[in-house]
């Protein structure tokens, strides 16, 4: 599906600089840091690269062609709606970042829900506020060329995926579940050791396998992994004595919304 | 002379934290329409953190936010343990200290040379200003990466952590760990201090506005992660009669609901704080302040600057003083056994005062959350600024003057409107 010519922007070093641009859709803007957090990598990238619109960061050009699209934020609004398709026509190469892009985030826990109701629990005058029923990944709407997961991204991942593309390399793609990542640094493992409901199993790898090196159970902020096996998990998780609807909400948290972890929402849901 | 109409419209703001636009119109000399819209898409925090557990609560609140999760993180966790009966250990108060010091590090830093500065020096962005002001763009790069550093030493990473927990800390760092950032502390102070004379004098335009300012403010310390909320108009409650003074109110042109203190719009967030609480800063800040020359309490909003730059130096005095004698305790946290009941959190965000309440059931899961973040409680206060400070600026100037002009009020506030649009007012009416 993704072919490596298509991701050389080398073909621009001798004319003129690669253009990108970083929008931002409803997010809590934590993945745009990943840049902003960057200091003089940051400094270094805006040498490399056309910075054209980054909000955040001063250049506003919504609407300008570029070769390489940053997307932050799940799609839950009319305007977003619209927003990503034109966003897609102007960019050569679209890359969504993060929980919120790749699978719809948190707040797509509401997708469960009546969302209707819960705006107007919310707000006095619900029909002011635009919002679509659901919140969903960028890849729902339009053709995605490379995701980043995690919640949030690191600057490692996304400073890494930009500087292949400009060297015309093809980005790796994270497939390896974070039980790998987290027997390389020889850490102690949560779940035989303490029954923790650690969800490293089922989730991917790239985070640096932080939680377990703080002692504590992976919550999947990175998303699933390639290879999903819920049920064997659940069960595992259920022998330390979490009640079926527990074991559900591990899976419906940062990325309920990603298909291996719906699926297993459901299937929980209906044990319950 | 001849009064113009105009009509200016910034679709797009740029350098803040969410997504906002401004709308101003300006008729035969006069502000006929001025809005700070914002159209930050709602998430809805305080409807799906019901049924999720308090430790879950803590790592979902922290999502509200990308710039401030320590500060979600820390108003949701003083709410827990108040109710579950847990004092912290003083080790565990030290370090929670030390993380938000290291949040105040970074938000401001970025705030102050990534956001703010551009507007003062005539630069469009950073990459534009660090071409000519080099060292003290570094300098900021530098502050900024030693705040992230310092919330990653207890958080494991600086968006998002997840180091902390009601209890206590899922883990203890190691005396090198801490050693090596004490380096990095004692380095920086100089650093930190001379930023305060450098936000001094850049060009702050004079524009005194007639405010009231809200902190919280401890007997003891510069408050940051507690304390009584005060304002300079006498007020002085505790956190859990929030709803009897302040009022949320929504706004049609916003996503954001809008915050009055008995009827009428307040400040909060560093100019407020460094108004209500400067007695209680240390030696050394002091002085850096004194040196400054300005006279506070201030009622010029663009002194918010130099009070973001005279709190950067706090934190890292602050972190120093926390970290230099560091000894790992015997053990991180302590054991905690749910309970039912309402409770109240209350800390201080970089930007300003953050408000939690939450009502939890038997088995330590969320019943009902509500949460006002700083932003939306500056939002009229913001607006009002705008109307006073665009009429003192004169109406009559160019357009792409007024524009700049009015952007950079809103730019001084450090509006993150991610958080603002996350919370809404829970009049719930159950179906």
């Amino acid at each position: 599906m993704l072919k490596a010519h298509k991701f050389s922007c080398n073909d621009y070093a001798k004319t003129m600089k690669p253009k990108l641009a970083v929008h931002k859709f409803s997010s809590c803007d934590g993945c745009q840091l990943a840049l902003l957090n960057a200091g003089e990598a940051l400094l270094q990238l805006a040498e490399l690269v056309d910075i054209v619109h980054f909000a955040e960061a001063g250049p506003v050009e919504q609407d300008a062609e570029v070769d390489i699209a940053l997307i932050e934020g799940s799609v839950s609004t009319p305007r977003e709606l619209e927003h990503i398709q034109t966003i897609r026509d102007n960019s050569r190469i679209l890359i969504s970042i993060g929980a919120c892009a790749t699978a719809g985030g948190l707040q797509a826990l509401r997708n469960m829900a009546d969302a209707g109701a819960w705006m107007e629990a919310i707000y006095a005058k619900p029909e002011h506020i635009e919002l679509l029923g659901t919140a969903t990944p960028i890849s729902d709407h339009v053709r995605v060329d490379l995701e980043l997961w995690g919640c949030p991204v690191n600057t490692g991942q996304v400073v890494t995926a930009v500087r292949d593309l400009l060297s015309g390399v093809k980005p790796r793609q994270e497939l390896e579940p974070l039980c790998l990542e987290c027997k390389r640094q020889l850490n102690v493992c949560t779940l035989v050791t303490q029954g923790e409901p650690c969800m490293g199993p089922v989730t991917k790898a790239g985070c640096g396998a932080i939680c377990p090196k703080f002692g504590r159970a992976c919550y999947a902020c990175y998303g699933p992994a390639e290879k999903v096996n819920d049920q064997s998990l659940g069960q595992r998780f259920e022998g330390f004595g979490l009640l079926p609807e527990e074991v559900a909400r591990r899976f419906r948290f940062i990325t309920s919304n990603a298909p291996a972890f719906k699926t297993a929402g459901e299937r929980l849901e209906k044990t319950k | 002379m001849k009064k113009r109409d105009i009509k200016i419209n910034v679709p797009v703001l740029a350098r803040v934290e969410g997504e906002g636009a401004l709308e101003l119109a300006i008729k035969q000399g006069r502000i006929e329409e001025l809005r700070l819209r914002i159209y930050e898409p709602p998430r809805m925090f305080e409807k799906f953190v019901e049924g999720y557990s308090y430790d879950d609560l803590i790592e979902m609140v922290a999502r509200i936010c990308g710039i401030c999760p320590v500060a979600y993180q820390m108003s949701a966790v003083q709410a827990m343990e108040g109710l579950f009966g847990i004092e912290p250990e003083p080790w565990v108060k030290a370090m929670r200290r030390v993380m938000y010091c290291g949040e105040w590090l970074q938000s401001h830093s970025l705030h102050i040379h990534l956001l703010a500065a551009p507007d003062f020096l005539g630069f469009g962005n950073v990459i534009e200003m660090a071409k000519t002001y080099p060292v003290e763009v570094r300098r900021g790069l530098k502050l900024q990466a030693l705040g992230n550093d310092l919330i990653t030493l207890l958080g494991g990473r600086s968006v998002h952590p997840v180091g902390i927990c009601v209890g206590g800390f899922r883990r203890a760092p190691e005396v090198a760990e801490v050693e090596a950032i004490v380096q990095r502390l004692e380095e920086a102070l100089p650093e930190a201090a001379a930023l305060v004379g450098w936000c001094a004098s850049l060009k702050l335009p004079e524009d005194a506005q007639v405010f009231t300012s809200v902190a919280l403010s401890h007997p003891d310390e510069y408050a940051i992660g507690e304390g009584r909320l005060c304002s300079d108009g006498g007020l002085d409650i505790g956190i859990s009669d929030y709803e009897k003074h302040f009022r949320e109110f929504q706004e049609p042109h916003s996503t954001a609901l809008h915050a009055h203190l008995d009827g009428k719009p307040y400040l909060v967030g560093p100019l407020a704080r460094l108004n209500l609480n400067r007695d209680k800063l240390p030696g050394p800040v002091r002085e850096s302040l004194e040196q400054t020359g300005i006279n506070f309490p201030s009622v010029n909003m663009f002194h918010s600057m130099v009070a973001r730059a005279v709190e950067l130096h706090l934190v890292v005095y602050e972190a120093l003083r926390l970290l230099r004698d560091y000894e790992p305790p015997k053990q991180p946290r302590i054991e905690v056994k749910p309970k039912a009941g309402i409770t109240f959190g209350a800390t201080e965000a970089p930007r300003g005062v953050l408000w939690h309440r939450y009502e939890m059931d038997r088995g330590g899961l969320v019943r009902q959350a509500r949460i006002v973040p700083p932003t939306s409680q500056n939002q009229a206060r913001m607006e009002e600024d705008l109307r006073n400070s665009l009429e003192a600026f004169g109406l009559d100037q160019e357009d792409a003057a007024l524009q700049l002009h009015a952007e950079t009020v809103i730019r001084n506030y450090d509006p993150c409107i991610s958080c603002a649009t996350h919370f809404l007012t829970l009049d719930v009416t159950r179906r």
